[in-house]
């Protein structure tokens, strides 16, 4: 079965996971893939790819522009249904959860479109993973950082070592029932507003 | 024990009555355990729905309707027990169409006939003139938007098909696009209009309380199995939106109201935008307010009553303009979208003057009238279409017929 023969367009304003779709499509032997960040013009462009399968973020706030331009538009000729199937329930669950929405030229065979979809859902899954990861590893190191300083701090008004400053803010923690983090995220705000 | 449940909102002013039963603590004193969600379209609310993610959410008036009948690419079973306030919309145009219009003898009242005429004036002459066709933006398809704004483009003599060009468009985008020359003019709900005047990116020409007074817009829509599985959660629910309505109908919480609505999580902007919105004073320029009678009801005249006259009168409308066709069974089921027998039975302790019946004819009060009601004090009206029209829903066929022909 060729898959080259499908028309896709992938609408998205992040240009990033826009191009891990892209990415996967090809790997999958997907050779029309259009994508566009933007929705401006968006419909001259569906009018002259005529797209079988369209692939958008269920966030993106320009859905309904383009849901009523499959309902009103003249030039977009075919009616085109959000996913394969309506009884297709996980399917539909699972892409809503990973935030795919997806719109389906009637007729096409749901064997054709089912790969396209689980591919769109685990590549918008892995990437919100990715983000989050990021996020956390991000948030992370902001914690080291005020960590660090919440130590040299009491270093410096207590006259402690390292280990012994880290230990204070440790027990703290403890005593309170806090996280590390917050002791000393509460230790520098004092600090500066003592410097002020 | 607490029950939880989901419910989406779009950041716009007539979510208030839903943000107020949150914030105000009217959902938790009914065992409620309220999420709310901000959503960035009316299709991820209606996917989102149809999925399970929400088991409620603020929409405009037609799309339970809309859902009911299939029309959306994935329709869930949709069900309107509430009505979330009555009116709220405006029709803004661009500095240059409204100095055309000016010129053309609107005299910046925001009377719909008479801006209507201009309008029509300004159409005809750009036609002999052999220049483009004016755009108007609107929020959805299936909106009291589209279809008012096409009722008062109509009843000017402006085909709304043939003479303009509608588009749909995000409401937070419009006032650029109006700025910009995208579009021409549109018609939104606050803050959108407001937002637009204040800065001068266009002027209010005319307002959805005028063209229709006391008119819907947007409902509580719950999915259709949660309201036969659990009548008590629902009935929970209407009653602390109700709560929630009166809070919002009184004056003297409007700049508590216009605060909840002004955070970051809700609509995100200046309260006093909003204040004076909720208080009947309309921005219709950068300096210009203008008075306006029951701009937007959140609970008087039975303004959460979702009433079967209205659910019908957007379904004639639909079936105006193309999208979708009249049969008996397509008419029962848009009335049957919208649940006055849940209303009363979720509200019935509350001794609150509930409507006795379903239907009303609507446009037929001239003056505020009082109606038969399960307690005293239920007054109605006026209710009148500006071009002196009346929906009698028991009719829809001809009024059907004769908007069509």
């Amino acid at each position: 079965m060729k898959n080259s023969d499908l028309t896709i367009l992938v609408i998205d304003e992040n240009a990033i996971r826009a191009s891990v779709i892209e990415d996967g499509l090809r790997q999958a032997g997907h050779d029309n893939v259009t994508v566009v960040h933007e929705l401006l013009g968006v419909a001259r462009i569906i009018e002259r790819l005529a797209p079988d399968v369209i692939v958008i973020d269920i966030e993106n706030p320009n859905r309904d522009m383009l849901e009523s331009l499959f309902l009103l538009s003249r030039s977009v000729k075919r009616p085109i249904a959000m996913f394969v199937d309506r009884s297709d329930a996980d399917s539909i669950q699972a892409a809503v959860e990973a935030g795919v929405s997806a719109y389906v030229v009637d007729g096409l065979r749901k064997e054709r479109i089912k790969p396209i979809l689980d591919m769109a859902i685990s590549r918008f899954n892995a990437f919100s993973r990715m983000a989050r990861e990021l996020e956390e590893a991000k948030s992370q190191l902001e914690n080291r950082k005020v960590i660090d300083r919440a130590k040299s701090i009491l270093m410096k008004s207590r006259g402690l070592d390292e280990e012994t400053a880290y230990g204070l803010l440790r027990r703290t923690a403890m005593d309170q029932n806090r996280k590390i983090v917050e002791i000393a995220q509460s230790l520098v705000m004092t600090a500066g507003l003592l410097e002020k | 024990m607490m029950q939880d449940i989901s419910i989406g909102f779009v950041p716009l002013l007539d979510s208030a009555v839903l943000l107020a039963a949150q914030e105000k603590g009217f959902f938790a004193a009914e065992g409620l355990s309220v999420k709310l969600t901000r959503e960035t379209s009316w299709s991820a609310i209606r996917d989102r729905l149809a999925v399970g993610h929400l088991q409620a959410a603020h929409v405009l008036g037609p799309m339970p309707i809309a859902a009911n009948l299939g029309l959306f690419p994935l329709s869930p079973s949709l069900v309107a027990p509430f009505a979330l306030g009555l009116g709220g919309n405006a029709i803004a145009v661009s500095n240059a169409l409204g100095a055309a219009m000016e010129e053309a003898g609107d005299n910046r009242d925001l009377d719909p006939a008479r801006a209507g005429q201009a309008l029509k004036a300004v159409v005809e002459a750009r036609r002999a003139a052999g220049l483009p066709r004016l755009r108007f933006g609107v929020v959805y398809i299936f909106s009291g938007h589209n279809l008012e704004l096409r009722y008062w483009l109509a009843a000017n003599g402006i085909d709304p098909d043939a003479d303009v060009d509608i588009v749909v468009l995000p409401p937070p985008f419009m006032p650029d696009a109006l700025m910009t020359g995208r579009i021409d003019g549109y018609c939104a709900g606050e803050p959108w209009n407001t937002m637009a005047a204040r800065s001068g990116a266009g002027r209010v020409v005319t307002v959805k309380s005028r063209i229709w007074r006391s008119s819907p817009e947007k409902v509580l829509a719950i999915a259709a199995t949660l309201c036969e599985e659990q009548p008590d959660l629902i009935d929970a629910l209407i009653r602390g939106l109700y709560k929630a309505a009166v809070w919002c109908g009184a004056r003297d919480n409007h700049a508590e109201l216009a605060a909840i609505l002004a955070t970051p999580d809700h609509l995100g902007v200046d309260a006093s935008l909003l204040k004076p919105v909720l208080d009947g004073a309309i921005a219709i320029a950068a300096t210009e307010e203008v008075q306006v009678e029951d701009f937007f009801l959140p609970c008087e005249k039975a303004a959460t009553f979702p009433w079967q006259s209205h659910a019908l009168w957007f379904y004639s409308q639909m079936v105006r303009w193309g999208l979708c066709s009249h049969s008996p069974r397509n008419a029962g089921i848009a009335a049957n979208s919208y649940r006055p027998d849940i209303y009363r039975r979720a509200l019935k302790p509350l001794n609150a003057a509930l409507p006795g019946a379903s239907l009303k004819v609507e446009g037929a009060l001239l003056v505020p009238t009082p109606v038969g009601a399960s307690a005293a004090g239920l007054i109605l009206g006026p209710d009148g279409f500006f071009d002196g029209r009346i929906f009698d829903p028991d009719r829809i066929g001809d009024y059907i017929r004769e908007q069509m022909s």
